[in-house]
């Protein structure tokens, strides 16, 4: 099952290029960029791990691209994204983020029912992926 | 998702022809390095043979941006280049002058300069200098990184000095990201040319070395009365006179630095002339007497009354 989170995720996969000119975009906004990655991908884990630390006063986007590929590099069978983080007063938040990198096969999740008192029920949502240890989930 | 209802991008849009034949003019027009080749001119006085090397590269640029319209260029040029001379005698502004004309070449994408020293390139402990050195690289791509004194990155009398390992990732992305990044060294002639001596590595990437002459005493006049006239300042004909003076005694003296210690001597003019005009306070100034500099100004210096004792460096 496609993982649908942040932008552009219902579009088919960005290229290189479109990443590079939405990398720019940020740059050219004054925003922080970050590169983060996980193997996690159940919809609630928010704490992905960064690849380094968040990239500042950066004016171009070929530092970033070469970071992307030497994270790619490393962790290639693991989700990627990139955020771009808003400092200006009254915004101080993430104002953007992307998936760049999925594994080549995305397990889904499996959705348990649970019967809870007065006929309620009771859903939780688990990636097949999570349930191998951390860092052997989209090793084929 | 009905990602079938999508509008397919069609993949390859048909490229432009090149075509076979391109108008110099309206070329070197469009890209307008005429008013920044002007600008050097103007505001850089002497420096002949650093300005016609500089001529000399836009002109390859433009040559070779008109070649690669036509689809005749096949490699990327190597732009890195090396800045050697004396303290104060422009290194820096022209290298912030180039990145303009590369960044209107459309050789640099961004046309900012970074400009950096040892420090900012070299860790203080193990594993602390590869992420530093490639933080500054990444702020540099798309523009110029200007390295100042760039002989202090190698330290052979310290064989595990971390500069080593900042020179071997700078000539990495200086070779394999070429077209992302332009790096510029600065630093005195000799010293350079012993750090190029013990890093051959680096000779052979940087393409254009150019070589920052001296200024004669009539250039420092002429920069001297630039740099007031800046800032709504001029010489009395005395002061003229007793600066040219001054021009040669300092030049005598230890630590001279060129452009810099005019405009530092300059500084303190300004100095004694403002303290000059406030010793008398009971009167109505003009303008003329706020602008102008008297031989008194100028010749308070410590250059005059120590002649060439160490002591009379700072003055």
């Amino acid at each position: 099952m496609r993982i649908t989170q942040g932008c552009f995720s219902f579009l088919p996969d960005l290229t290189g290029d479109q990443i590079r000119s939405q990398v720019q975009y940020c740059l050219d906004k004054g925003w922080a960029v970050n590169i983060e990655f996980t193997d996690d991908p159940h919809p609630r884990n928010t704490y992905w791990e960064m690849w380094g630390l968040p990239m500042f006063d950066l004016h171009d986007a070929a530092g970033i691209m070469r970071e992307l590929a030497e994270c790619r590099r490393v962790y290639g069978d693991r989700y990627i994204r990139i955020s771009g983080f808003d400092s200006s007063h009254g915004w101080e938040s993430v104002r953007i983020s992307f998936i760049v990198n999925r594994p080549a096969y995305e397990g889904g999740f499996r959705l348990d029912r649970q019967e809870a008192v007065g006929r309620n029920i009771r859903y939780s949502t688990r990636a097949y992926a999570a349930e191998r240890p951390e860092g052997e989930r989209y090793q084929s | 998702m009905a990602l079938s209802s999508l509008q397919a991008v069609p993949d390859d849009v048909p490229r432009e022809a090149a075509p076979s034949s391109v108008d110099l003019r309206s070329e070197f027009e469009a890209v307008d390095i005429a008013s920044i080749l002007a600008q050097l001119d103007k505001e850089l006085i002497g420096l002949v043979p650093v300005k016609t090397r500089i001529r000399e590269i836009a002109s390859l640029l433009l040559v070779e941006r008109i070649r690669r319209k036509m689809s005749l260029a096949s490699t990327y040029p190597t732009l890195h280049m090396s800045f050697t001379g004396n303290p104060g005698t422009g290194k820096t502004t022209v290298a912030l002058r180039t990145a303009g004309i590369l960044h209107r070449l459309g050789f640099v994408r961004r046309g900012h300069v970074i400009n950096v020293t040892r420090d900012d390139l070299v860790g203080q402990y193990i594993g602390h200098t590869a992420p530093k050195t490639k933080e500054i690289l990444k702020k540099a791509m798309g523009g110029v990184l200007f390295i100042d004194e760039a002989y202090y990155l190698y330290r052979p009398e310290n064989e595990r000095d971390y500069g080593q390992e900042a020179i071997e990732i700078l000539l990495q992305v200086m070779e394999s990201q070429r077209e992302d990044l332009v790096v510029i060294l600065a630093g005195y002639s000799d010293r350079m040319e012993r750090f190029f001596g013990s890093n051959p590595g680096f000779r052979s990437r940087i393409a254009h070395h150019i070589d920052f002459p001296d200024y004669t005493d009539a250039e420092l006049l002429s920069i001297a009365e630039m740099m007031l006239a800046e800032q709504n300042y001029q010489f009395s004909s005395d002061a003229r006179d007793a600066f040219i003076r001054y021009i040669a005694l300092r030049k005598g003296q230890p630590l001279f630095s060129n452009a810099r210690s005019i405009r530092n001597a300059l500084d303190r003019i300004r100095l004694r002339q403002a303290n000059r005009l406030v010793c008398d306070l009971d009167r109505i100034l003009t303008s003329d007497e706020l602008t102008s500099i008297e031989a008194g100004d100028v010749l308070a210096s410590r250059v005059f009354s120590k002649g060439s004792d160490t002591s009379a460096r700072r003055s």
